[in-house]
């Protein structure tokens, strides 16, 4: 049988789009992961509201490269994403979720601001900044909880942090259009040290980072994550949903 | 069927209010549990603002409000029922003086 | 979504002044809040069926939830999630309304996840296929619907307020359901058959979400006298039947009922097995134990957050004094 992925022109413009685009719907599915499952009902509603701001950038992301959404988001193989390598790895803990959506949060701002001048970007970054500002807020009251909470707490807050840290320069790598990622890196710098002091947590020092994403090379978890998301349009290619 | 640990301490219960837009007063919607203040307005933002409710969100926390016991109903309310000089349909002032 | 009609206890007889008072407000439609004077058996009948509602909300997050991350496409993942976090608020509502009769919401989750609390039986069975999330909306919301509307009269005011916040919210739900189902009926051979199969599973468990015929439900009378339930079950099965099958036979589809039939004004159905919810109810259906460890997990999971949280409001309590 014929593959039922797509292939497609990839474009300056395009690459620029889905970068971000599959960051935002891999986290948005890593978080709509945790339905049913979360520490407390308020945190419930609280984390799909983040899922679904995440879900919708993803639309508006894939929307601007006029091509179909859903054979974007579900025809392509996971060679074919671009997200960072951060996004796609599994929600772990609490603990591993909370910092992973305050470090990429801190990034993610900082680029939508940045982008706001960007004549391909600067729609879709009005909105998603201001809900990109409450991601980081949320994630940063519940990073310092954790990590200023009991022995466990803090023990799992800097477990995940450490987990995490050596996926967070990829956040900021060049890319060929669009606002320079290297360039936030100083206020990324400076705000994540600052929260990470204020949790009582210690800022893992940086050492090799992980690369590869942006050029789809990415972990084991990626493709595993996209052989359950695509499995309705991948098992009935001609169907309509 | 099995039986699980007594229930965990209770996470404090607050108030929520909202205003819906500027001029109108708070009025209140629900309420919701959280540790603190800060957590408690923003689960008051997850919980009661997800289809542009709100402008503004006040929280209390529930223990900290004072309400009137229903018994003193009669007491407390019914006093003002014989107070009909308070209204202005006590007055009677000719129609040819217009509108006041 | 909602909890079926699960039995209250028949409460003794109160002929004091207080009771007949109380009865006179309940007959002249006035609402009863919190710090009002209510006898205990209504205060009992009430914490039990809206601490049932929300578990219903909160268990009937996972059947739904099982289709999330198989969502067949971006809008209807969205869709989805916001449905299914609706019914978490939901639970959140009713929960609250609960503790306004004076009992903790951490009271009311030991309940559930020690099996001492029921919820609706229509949570114990699984979705098997993405028509079933079609269906769920469709057919377990409608019936929602049905059983919730009067419900927003209720002579509790937290209970109706909170009721009233739950129908407004719940109306994109049923259509959402149905137009997954109407999209599947019109797409491919195979959508279709997986629209049928999903009607053919899903329809008589609806149909017992109204709880046991009225003939064998002794409990309603007390109910309907307080006004918490102001229809009968059996009323609103039929009010769900007459208003659903319409709409199943415009999308194309049949009714697992050879018994269905017209007649004066009204669609008949046949013989409801009233054993298969006895014992879906009383724990053997095919998810209930699934269900209640996947609630159980999640409360585990969560006890070292919940615990974090509290350890730092008190550190911030002690540096504030």
């Amino acid at each position: 049988m014929a593959t039922t992925s797509i292939t497609l022109d990839e474009t300056p413009a395009r690459a620029l789009l889905l970068a971000r685009a599959d960051d935002a719907l891999v986290l948005g599915h890593r978080l709509s992961e945790w339905t049913g499952r979360a520490p407390l009902l308020e945190e419930e509603l609280a984390l799909a509201n983040i899922a679904l701001d995440l879900i919708g950038q993803a639309r508006a992301l894939y929307q601007a490269t006029e091509l179909d959404e859903d054979a974007l988001a579900y025809r392509r193989d996971a060679h074919q994403f671009r997200n960072a390598l951060i996004v796609e790895l599994p929600n772990g803990d609490f603990a591993v979720t909370i910092a992973r959506l305050f470090l990429v949060s801190v990034a993610s701002d900082l680029y939508w601001r940045a982008a706001v001048a960007d004549p391909l970007l600067g729609p879709i970054a009005a909105k998603a900044e201001k809900e990109t500002a409450y991601h980081v807020r949320h994630a940063a009251e519940w990073l310092v909880r954790l990590g200023d909470g009991t022995a466990e707490s803090h023990r799992r807050a800097q477990d995940a942090l450490d987990l995490l840290w050596p996926y967070t320069g990829e956040l900021f790598e060049p890319v060929r259009s669009g606002p320079d990622p290297a360039a936030l890196r100083p206020d990324w710098e400076e705000a994540v040290s600052a929260m990470i002091a204020r949790a009582t947590l210690r800022r893992p020092a940086d050492g090799w980072m992980q690369s590869g994403g942006r050029a789809g090379r990415h972990t084991e978890h990626l493709g595993r994550m996209l052989a359950e998301m695509q499995v309705l349009p991948r098992t009935y290619p001609d169907a309509r949903w | 069927m099995t039986a699980s640990p007594a229930p965990e301490a209770p996470i404090p219960l607050w108030e929520v209010f909202l205003r819906a837009r500027n001029g109108l007063a708070h009025k209140h919607v629900g309420s919701v549990h959280a540790v603190d203040a800060t957590l408690a307005l923003q689960a008051a933002r997850d919980v009661y603002t997800r289809r542009g409710e709100g402008l503004s969100i006040w929280v209390v926390p529930s223990a900290a409000i004072v309400a009137s016991d229903p018994a003193d109903k009669e007491t407390l309310f019914e006093p003002t029922g014989s107070k009909i000089y308070r209204h202005p349909t006590f007055y009677e002032v000719p129609d040819d003086v217009g509108h006041m | 979504m909602y909890s079926q009609a699960l039995n209250a206890p028949t409460p003794l007889a109160d002929t004091s002044p207080e009771a007949t008072r109380f009865q006179e407000r309940i007959d002249a439609e006035e609402r009863i809040e919190p710090n009002d004077w209510m006898p205990e058996a209504y205060r009992r009948t009430l914490v039990r069926q809206i601490s049932q509602h929300a578990h219903s909300e909160i268990v009937g997050m996972l059947p739904e939830g099982n289709w999330i991350t198989r969502a067949p496409s971006l809008k209807r993942k969205a869709a989805l999630l916001a449905k299914v976090q609706d019914e978490g608020g939901h639970g959140l509502y009713l929960y609250a309304a609960a503790e306004t009769l004076g009992v903790s919401r951490e009271e009311l989750v030991d309940q559930l996840l020690s099996g001492r609390a029921k919820y609706s039986s229509i949570f114990n069975y699984p979705t098997l296929t993405w028509a079933d999330i079609g269906a769920i909306g469709w057919l377990v919301d409608g019936a929602a619907i049905m059983n919730q509307i009067p419900l927003c009269r209720c002579s509790y005011g937290p209970y109706a307020r909170a009721m009233i916040r739950v129908c407004k919210e719940e109306s994109f739900h049923q259509r959402q359901g149905y137009e997954i189902m109407l999209t599947l009926c019109r797409g491919t051979a195979e959508q279709k058959a997986m629209a049928q199969d999903a009607l053919n599973r899903w329809w008589w468990p609806c149909l017992m979400m109204f709880g046991p015929p009225d003939s064998q439900s002794s409990h309603s009378d007390t109910s309907m006298r307080w006004k918490i339930k102001r229809f009968t079950n059996d009323a609103l099965r039929q009010k769900f039947v007459d208003a659903t099958v319409p709409q199943g036979h415009y999308l194309g589809l049949t009714f697992p009922d050879p018994d269905l039939r017209f007649e004066d004004g009204h669609w008949r159905f046949g013989a409801i097995d009233w054993e298969e919810f006895r014992r879906v109810l009383a724990g053997d259906g095919p998810c209930n134990r699934e269900r209640l460890a996947a609630r159980r997990q999640a409360h585990a999971d969560g006890a070292w957050v919940r615990e974090a949280a509290r350890a730092h409001a008190a550190k911030q309590r002690a540096k504030a004094a």
